[in-house]
């Protein structure tokens, strides 16, 4: 059995054609891909593979990756225009077309080059549901729906409830969360899906944390 | 008011709280999203808004998409219908002309409502904007498509690459059909009825597209889409009945769905995609 759509994924979203998926969704995933990476970004990298690869240009793919990046929504008739209007800033970019059965059929990774260097994989699920699912090797599962908190911290014990009373002492409902590490003592990352979004406070609180290296704390996307 | 996940729940609920269909999905739109019923018809305003916006633009651009396969035939229907005799009445041809524009300005990239998905968008639009002009019958037409969309969804998916072109453009068909009854003051039974003979019309459709672009066949069958609409709801306001009840007919969609192969179902390996002349025009579009 489905999961019911509410009225509005059923009439709706509101976005540029002409596919959820193709379109609508790579922009999403460039969207949430920007807001991770927090800075205005010089030189990209994207990398589409399979179906994304094969039918990206007639979908716009790449304009809709482009344009999220750059923090377009999904119903902004500039992705349209992205190329012509990137051209007259600085911001290099480079699209390569590859093929991997291993990957989903809708995926691409984003590499950050400059000013600082991130990669990041994302998957367009259908119906315009998107995944953010590796960040610099680490494995996430970020949809966008939620409220999130993204951390890469040295593990050590009591890390986790270090952060969850934080989050807590505001009242602020988790949703989920998932964590993982590379070894014992190494570097490990934790994501917590909330039902709202963070006070500030709270992100300076945990930045203050030495242990923690990356902090992000996103809103949902609309 | 627990969720209403078919057909049946629907009618009877409405007959019990002697309200219309329309009524039942504000009424739960709002307990689920927390906010007022007239919230939930502004947000579905400014969808129309967005639809009558998208028809627009699209009956006046000829652009063609960036494959270059679809893009200027709205203009040759419109030139058609101002210069010829045209054996359908004003309102058809507006809806052949509108779900054709709205589908055009899709595929070149124009702002639109997915509805239920981007390229099924034009169907639903084309029949409300084509019968009613009044703002407040436009919102509970499209909120009665919504629901109908709704309970389809709950075990059909509403994507050619899991259910095939039956999911989208069919969804939308029935979806449009419903609200064209609405529109025309027919009962909700009335209204389920249109939605199901015009399901019964269109299952088993798969999803060839040339190239995986949403374009051939997508494009005109927004047009065929509206015509069956139609169809469906002057049956239905004949009197006609199905002989097969509305959730079983969606039971039907899904098993057909399940059965319908991989390669009909958004890869474009087989069907129309994989025509002579498709694969040259896939050739020519990878290079
Ligand atoms: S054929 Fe496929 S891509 Fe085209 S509208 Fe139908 S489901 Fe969508």
């Amino acid at each position: 059995m489905e999961k019911t759509k509410t009225l509005f994924e059923v009439i709706g979203p509101i976005i540029i054609g002409p596919s959820s998926s193709h379109t609508a969704g790579a922009t999403k995933i460039g969207l949430l891909a920007g807001k991770i990476y927090a800075q205005k970004p010089q030189k990209i990298t994207f990398k589409l593979y399979n179906s994304f690869a094969k039918t990206g240009k007639g979908h716009g793919t790449d304009k809709g990756l482009l344009s999220g990046v750059l923090g377009l929504n999904v119903d902004n008739p500039q992705i349209r225009n992205i190329f012509e209007i990137v051209q007259k800033s600085e911001i290099e970019y480079n699209f390569e077309y590859l093929e991997n059965f291993s990957r989903h059929p809708n995926s691409v990774d984003i590499i950050f080059e400059k000013p600082e260097k991130m990669k990041l994989s994302g998957i367009s699920l259908g119906g315009g549901e998107i995944l953010i699912d590796s960040i610099n090797g680490y494995k996430f599962n970020i949809t966008g729906n939620y409220p999130t908190l993204l951390l890469i911290y040295k593990d050590k014990p009591g890390m986790i409830y270090k952060v969850t009373v934080l989050i807590q002492k505001q009242n602020i409902n988790i949703a989920s969360m998932n964590c993982e590490r590379k070894a014992r003592g190494k570097e490990a990352s934790m994501a917590i899906y909330l039902d709202s979004p963070l006070k500030k406070e709270v992100t300076k609180e945990l930045s203050a944390i030495d242990e923690i290296y990356f902090i992000r704390s996103l809103e949902a996307l609309k | 008011m627990n969720e209403i996940k078919t057909f049946d729940e629907l009618l009877k609920y409405t007959q019990k709280e002697k309200i219309e269909i329309y009524e039942v999905c504000q009424i739960f739109e709002s307990q689920e999203l927390n906010i007022s019923i007239k919230e939930i018809r502004k947000k579905v305003k400014a969808t129309l808004e967005v639809m009558e916006e998208s028809i627009n633009n699209g009956i006046h651009s000829t652009k063609l998409s960036s494959s270059k396969m679809t893009g200027n035939d709205c203009k040759k229907l419109e030139n058609y219908f101002s210069q010829k005799k045209s054996c359908l009445n004003i309102s058809q041809q507006k809806a052949l002309l509108y779900a054709l524009a709205t589908a055009e300005e899709n595929a070149r990239m124009g702002k639109i409502a997915a509805c239920p998905t981007a390229g099924a968008c034009g169907i639903v639009p084309a029949i409300i904007f084509a019968y009613s002009q009044d703002t407040e019958t436009q919102i509970n037409a499209l909120i009665t498509a919504g629901q109908i969309g709704k309970i389809i969804s709950n075990k059909v998916a509403l994507a050619g690459a899991i259910m095939g072109c039956q999911g989208e453009c069919g969804s939308a068909a029935a979806m449009a059909s419903g609200a064209l009854v609405f529109i025309q003051k027919g009962t909700n039974e009335e209204i389920i009825t249109a939605a199901t003979l015009t399901l019964k019309n269109i299952l088993g459709l798969v999803c060839d597209p040339v190239a995986g672009l949403v374009e051939v066949p997508c494009v005109k069958r927004n047009a065929f889409m509206a015509n069956i609409a139609i169809t469906g709801a002057e049956l239905s306001l004949s009197g006609i009945k199905s002989v097969i009840p509305p959730d079983e007919v969606i039971d039907a969609m899904y098993q057909i769905g399940t059965f319908i192969s991989p390669q009909l179902k958004e890869s474009s390996e087989a069907g129309l995609a994989a025509t002579k002349t498709g694969l040259k025009i896939t050739q020519k579009l990878h290079k």
